[in-house]
This record gives C-alpha cells, structure tokens and sequence, in this order.
C-alpha cells in the first residue's frame, strides 16, 4: 500500500502561512513528520495560499527535497503550476491530476511523457461526475488510451474513482468501491488505483472513524495507494491491519511496527 | 515459434552478511566468508545475481555423542578429542569455508564445563584456524548467557557468528554481538512468524541489518524436513518481495539433525535391505544439505567429507553455465 502524505497543502493554515512567509522549516517539519509516520510519496499543493503560484510549487518542491529524498504527488488544477513542480523534482513525480476532459487530458499526458512523471486520472470530465459504475470506467478508459497513445505504460497511470462526502451523497459509496474492483481490470499491467480519502468524511462528526472504515474496505476492493493524513495513527495502523488480513504480508506479534521497519 | 521465456523480476535483495575479519579490518583470519546479497532465488541467475555461493562450515564439538555411528567418527578418529586438531583437519583436508564449534559439553545436563573452560577451547580453536569462526551456544539459556560475554570478548575483532538468539533469550547474546562487533544467528522454532518477531526485537535492540542470520530450525529429511524447506522458501520470497525485516541470509544445521535419524545411524545388521550404513548415512547428509540449498540457504553446517564433497559437486553442477 502506498501512502501519499496530503499535510503540505496551502489548504492548511500552518502551510498557508509558511508559504506565505517562506518559512522553509515549518514546511520541512511536516514533511519529515509524514515520512517518518510512513508516507512513501508526499502530496504537495500550493492551494490559495500564494499570488505567484507557479513560484510557491517551485519553492515548495525544492524546500522538501532539501530534507527527504520520498517522490512527490504534484498537485494543482492549473498546468503551469504542475510543470514548475515537476521541472523541480529529482525523482520520478506524479500528477495530480488530470480529469477525462480532452484539452486536459492531451497536455497533461504530455506533461508526464516529458517529464517521465506518473499520472493521476480522476474519473470525472467537464460534464462532472458521472453517477455510475459504467460511465466512470469509460473515463477512465479514455485517460488509459491517452496514455498508452503516448507510450506511457499502463502501470504508471493512477485512476482514482473520485470520493465524495458519505454525507451528502451516500448512494456514492457503495459506487466507488465498486469501481475500483473494476478500474483493474482495464488494462494488463493493471493501472494503479488511488483515492483521495479524507473528501468522504467532509461534515461528519467522527471524521477519523468514517476515514479509517472507508480506506479499509477500499483496500478490501483492490485499492493501491490512497492519499491520506498519515498523521492518523489509528488509520495507518487500520491500513495496515486490512493489509494483513489480506494476507500481503508475513503475520507476527509486533506487525505494525514490522510494517514500518520494512517500508 | 520461439517461445519467450518468462523471468521473474524481485524488487528486493538478501542483506549481505560477511563473516570473519582479516588483519587489515582488526582480526586474524585468513579470508571472509560472505554470505547473502542475492536479488533472485536459488540457482537462478537468469533471473537476478548471486554474488556469493552458497558457504559450507563444518562442525567440530567439545563433546562427542555416544550414539555417533563409527562411520561418522572414522574420519575424524585420530582429532576426536581435540576441538583444535579437529578445526585444523577441516581446514587443511576438507577445505571448510568456516568452522563451527558447537559448545554441547558446557550444558549443565552434560559435562558441564566452566566458562574458563570453554574460552580456553575456543581460544585454542581460534589459534588453530584461520578461517572465520561461528560459536554454537550449549542450548541452556542460562549457560549460554554466562559464555557469550566470556567467548566474544576473547573472539573481540574476529568478526564471528554467534547463536543462538531465540524469542524468549536475545537480549545478552544481541548486547554481546554488539558490544563486540559479531554477527547474530537468530533462531526460531519452525515458525515464520516467531522469525519474523524475533528479528524485529534484535533490530530494536539497534542491532545492524547486515550483521543478523536466520537459522529457522533445520528438521532432516524424513523428519520435518518439508517444514524447514518452506519456511525458507516462504521467507526468502518474502525478502525478495520486499519485505525488509525479513532479508536475511539463512543457515542450515544439516550436521547434528542428519546423523540423529534412524537412517544414518542403524547398523547393517539391523537394516539389512538398506544397503551399506556408512554409504547411507553419507547420502542421507548430502541429500538433506542438498534439499537445504534449493529451499535458499546461505550457509550450510555439515560434518562428514564425504557428504560435503557430494554437496559440493552439486553445487558445481548447478552454478556452471
């Protein structure tokens, strides 16, 4: 299981202010938290925080990779800002993201071909998101295609079947998991499959507990890497555990500590 | 058409453990053995590298078992009651990449012998050889706990292999190997997951990956040896796969197990239709060592020159291209 840190993003008033103040410690101290809880890949998102974004993503790229040398997930809506991140990157980056709509798909493909970067597809297009399994897996398909048009291997496309809040729409859910199972199932090497988890306990009152259930089951579907706050103990310990009970790993008394020795 | 063959890739290797200490890192031996360091499964050098063959130790033992065969003893007959001379003879004779000195006359059930004792063999088994050392605890936890500080300080620099370390009785042996720069046999009873639980408790104690051995329990052929076979397998395809706290190298102890069964120690009298007894104890050893070697053990400890010369042709066989 991947884990993607999402703690450095300008969404975050800590970070904003760091970014804002160019305080490269602040945001080196998350970074090397999230390591250290386990995160194999940190997600890095400017978010409101700057004018100049483009320059935010360059200085926060080159800030973490003076303190670890994990890949990091690129993440922006606008292009411009996803090229400084990954100009700046020294190891293989991901996107994130791109949608099915075609004029984004295109340059973004482009974007990973140049820069030998992963991709990150979301299952969603400018008509928004579909409201079921089969129209998800079309987009899906489509960002395959691309992809594999451009010569990029299927095994470095990320598909993630879009998480929205339980609350809000709970017939969602259910859909998502499904998905899942299915989005490996489009391509030999299998693409990988990823969420953004913590979009589904937005407004809930016990938001740990409805992420820690949802990633676990996610997992029981065929997920691969999610993006999550691995801050969280108990849900790290959750995933971990869910690995387990798969049987990925060999069993023994201190497994969660084996775990991550063995990262 | 030609068929395109289909090659494993693993993400991950076998930690390198080098055991022994010329005099240009501190110690007095002669060569290294290094074991380990491999990125693919036995013999499958198509697949990924194996930088070290697998090393074979023979054992030599303070203290004779009364029910070894005579086709056992007949090679060693005249160095039997010298650890010294007997290290020596698998040396210069039988070539041996290591000697592995196993201390049973100090169990408190058995000779007993004192710790003063014991370090004077060791220290005269040491003289003796040049080729890197592995000392072999009594099996009393509470004996052992009392040589280990005594026999690896007198070992200081001479980057030995020491066991064993078990679940319930790591702590002073870790300190010891530790404290004295020896490498760690951690033994687990049959179990991969005591195997694994044990190595997480030495890497607690900051013990270095590159200095700890797996030893799984060895059970002969006939008498478990299908347990020990998959337990290696599974724990060498887990360290392949990536699963850090399990790339260890592995050691099999074929020596002791192989001479304990009926089928190496039964006279021809008894077993008539079993053919020649010194000529089945021999194969019963080789074929235990040899089972051993495509399980992925790194180092194998044997006692009989016969069965390691037959382990040996093996070996060669297999790694010639």
């Amino acid at each position: 299981m991947l884990v993607i840190g999402e703690r450095i993003n300008g969404m975050f008033k800590a970070v904003r202010k760091a970014i804002q103040e160019k305080d490269k410690k602040a945001i080196q101290d998350i970074a090397k938290k999230e390591v250290e809880c386990g995160a194999r890949m940190l997600d890095v998102n400017v978010g409101p925080a700057a004018a100049d974004d483009v320059a935010a993503m360059q200085w926060l790229v080159e800030a973490i990779q003076e303190v670890t040398d994990t890949p990091l997930s690129i993440d922006s809506a606008k292009p411009p800002v996803i090229e400084a991140g990954l100009k700046a990157c020294k190891k293989k980056a991901l996107i994130n993201s791109t949608t099915g709509e075609q004029a984004k798909l295109e340059t973004l493909v482009g974007l990973a071909k140049k820069y030998n970067a992963g991709l990150l597809g979301l299952c969603m297009d400018e008509k928004g998101i579909p409201d079921n399994i089969g129209a998800r897996l079309e987009i899906g398909l489509r960002i395959l295609a691309c992809a594999m048009e451009a010569g990029i291997s299927t095994d470095d496309i990320h598909l993630d079947p879009v998480v929205l809040p339980v609350k809000f729409g709970q017939a969602q859910t259910p859909m998502m998991f499904q998905t899942i199972r299915e989005l490996k199932s489009l391509a030999d090497p299998a693409p990988k499959t990823v969420v953004g988890l913590s979009n589904v306990s937005q407004g809930c009152l016990d938001r740990p507990m409805v992420n820690r259930i949802t990633v676990v089951m996610a997992i029981a579907n065929g997920l691969d890497e999610a993006i999550v706050d691995p801050m969280d103990k108990d849900l790290m310990d959750s995933m971990i555990t869910a690995e387990l009970l798969l049987n990925k790993f060999i069993y023994c008394d201190s497994y969660l500590t084996a775990y991550m020795k063995a990262l | 058409m030609p068929v395109a063959k289909l090659l494993e890739k693993w993400s991950s290797s076998v930690n390198e453990v080098v055991i022994g200490a010329t005099s240009s890192e501190g110690g007095t031996r002669s060569k290294v053995v290094k074991l380990g360091g491999q990125n693919t499964l036995p013999f499958l050098t198509e697949e990924g590298t194996i930088p070290n063959p697998p090393a074979i130790a023979m054992e030599v033992v303070d203290m004779v078992n009364p029910e070894w065969p005579a086709a056992l003893t007949e090679p060693f007959k005249d160095v039997i009651n010298s650890p010294a001379k007997w290290a020596k003879k698998c040396q210069d004779e039988y070539k041996a990449d290591a000697i592995c000195l196993r201390l049973t006359g100090a169990h408190p059930e058995n000779k007993n012998t004192s710790v003063d004792d014991v370090v004077r063999t060791v220290k005269e088994v040491k003289a003796a050889v040049s080729i890197p050392l592995i000392i072999w605890g009594c099996g009393s936890a509470e004996k052992d706990n009392q040589l280990f500080p005594a026999i690896s300080q007198a070992l200081k620099g001479e980057r030995c292999l020491l066991g064993t370390a078990t679940q319930d009785n790591y702590k002073v042996l870790a300190a010891t190997c530790l404290a004295d720069g020896h490498n760690i046999i951690a033994e687990s009873p049959l179990d991969i997951n005591i195997c694994k639980q044990l190595n997480i408790l030495l890497l607690d104690m900051e013990m270095p990956a590159n200095r700890i051995v797996i030893f799984p329990s060895t059970g002969p052929l006939g008498y478990g040896f299908e347990y020990s076979y998959s337990i290696m397998e599974r724990t060498r395809l887990a360290a392949l796969g990536g699963d850090k706290t399990m790339a260890y190298p592995m050691i099999a102890v074929v020596s002791n197990e192989s001479w304990k069964t009926k089928e190496a120690k039964a006279p021809e009298s008894e077993m008539p239709m079993w053919g020649k007894a010194v000529e089945r104890a021999i194969m019963w050893e080789a074929t235990t060592a040899i089972g051993f070697l495509l399980g992925g053990s790194d180092m194998l400890v044997m006692y009989h020159p016969k069965a390691i010369e037959l382990t040996r042709k093996y070996l060669a066989q297999m790694t010639t291209k």
